[in-house]
């Protein structure tokens, strides 16, 4: 798990979009990434996708991550992408949470670099981040 | 701006570059070091500050450091959470320390810079949380803000060499918690004897204490006001070319350092056994150092390739 000391850290920015209050997974995949050698920008609760596109921005973030557990995915996934697409950014957009099977797909269509379920292990989260930078690069 | 700082985070001949380039243009910034304790707010005030210097129609910006993981490289940078609570403009950077001890990152002096060159005033930098002796910012900051926090000791802590020698001002933030009073009539006293030793007339006068709650904004304003009179004071009494000429020394001093220490691994990699050998099984560390030092010095020294991470 130890990074190459020649590697820069992967720069993740983490938040909730909108009125969504459970921040318990946010935590825990924050604390995956750290161990994962990754710098984790942590942003929490509340969070619009103005704010997150000016934080990716002044973090020069490598890619961005969003949990969520309160059916807004539909709406607030694709906006995400619409709002970095709109500042020119070429970030790509991880979706964690609750995200039933059928809404896969459609996000994926949407621009979503990739989505990650309740069952994902350590490592794969590990591993898509990485995965999702190294396809942009 | 965010891929410059990165080019400069990360060290190397690109980052020696952009330093060139903003060299010429630094010195207008006000550099504020905020440090103190983990937990002890930081944080929360330094997005109050933000705010201040914003309705002061300035452009700050915000180095926001915290620890990379020993183990894995890893970090989590918190610090926005407090921070953007403020709704504010300003330019703020999360810093991971990447393997540095002192309280800051290798790549904080190159950061400032950059902020510097690019008109951003102030400059606030926020330390990782410390303990006693992590006094990097001092290198770095014209105003040293130290913050304490109500439950962290009694006269003699406050009274031991270290981080509470450095402050231009103290801070005792959670004003309203009990104990704060407290923590107050400590650092007075320690100031009093600080008056006493002649330590006062060497850091140019008595270090101001401001109570603050950083959640409720009480005290921000006169931290505000007396963060400006210390720049005034420093301008007015010649002392912030002094700091400044320190801070340039203390750059190259730190580059030096890492080169050196860079060179001292790849020389103990290359010839720590051969050296061992040359002297015998019973050579003691004094007399491995002593032959090793020598090749270390000496007028073509071991190449230390790719391995450049300096302080820029």
């Amino acid at each position: 798990m130890v990074e190459d000391a020649a590697e820069t850290p992967l720069r993740i920015v983490l938040a909730k979009i909108g009125f969504d209050g459970h921040d318990r997974g946010l935590r825990v995949v924050a604390r995956i990434l750290r161990d994962a050698g990754c710098e984790v920008i942590y942003l929490g609760l509340r969070q619009t996708t103005d704010n997150i596109v000016a934080v990716a921005e002044q973090e020069d973030a490598d890619a961005i991550g969003l949990s969520m557990h309160n059916a807004g995915h539909m709406t607030l996934a694709p906006k995400m992408v619409e709002a970095l697409r709109a500042a020119d950014m070429d970030i790509p957009v991880v979706v964690g949470g609750i995200i039933p099977d059928d809404d896969i797909e459609p996000l994926r269509q949407a621009g979503v670099a990739a989505i990650l379920g309740p069952g994902a292990s350590a490592e794969e989260v590990g591993r898509t981040v990485r995965d999702v930078v190294n396809a942009r690069a | 701006m965010g891929r410059l700082l990165s080019i400069v985070e990360r060290g190397g001949p690109r980052a020696d570059e952009v330093a060139k380039l903003a060299h010429p243009h630094v010195g207008q910034a006000h550099v504020i070091g905020i440090t103190g304790p983990p937990g002890a707010g930081k944080s929360t005030l330094v997005g109050k500050l933000v705010a201040e210097a914003e309705n002061a129609g300035k452009r700050p910006a915000v180095l926001a450091v915290d620890p990379s993981s020993p183990l894995t490289g890893g970090a989590i940078l918190g610090d926005r959470v407090r921070i953007d609570a403020n709704n504010l403009e300003a330019f703020v950077r999360s810093v991971a320390t990447r393997g540095h001890s002192g309280g800051l990152a290798l790549s904080v002096p190159g950061s400032v810079r950059v902020f510097d060159a690019a008109g951003f005033d102030p400059v606030i930098v926020e330390t990782v949380g410390v303990g006693q002796v992590e006094v990097d910012v001092t290198a770095t900051a014209d105003t040293t803000v130290v913050v304490a926090n109500p439950g962290t000791g009694d006269a003699v802590q406050a009274n031991k060499a270290g981080l509470l020698e450095v402050a231009d001002l103290f801070v005792v933030n959670k004003s309203d918690h009990p104990g704060a009073t407290d923590v107050r009539r400590d650092l007075e006293l320690m100031l009093d004897l600080s008056h006493v030793s002649g330590a006062e007339e060497i850091a140019g006068g008595r270090a101001p204490i401001v109570m603050t709650n950083s959640l409720d904004g009480d005290g921000i304003g006169e931290l505000w006001t007396e963060i400006a009179d210390h720049h005034q004071r420093l301008i007015d009494s010649d002392r912030l070319v002094g700091r400044r000429a320190h801070r340039l020394q203390t750059e190259v001093r730190s580059r030096l350092l890492t080169a050196l220490e860079q060179a001292t691994d790849a020389l103990i990699a290359d010839r720590f056994d051969a050296t061992q050998q040359t002297i015998g099984e019973s050579a003691a560390p004094s007399e491995l150092s002593e032959k090793l030092l020598a090749e270390l010095l000496s007028p073509a020294p071991p190449q230390t390739e790719g391995a450049a991470e300096p302080g820029a």
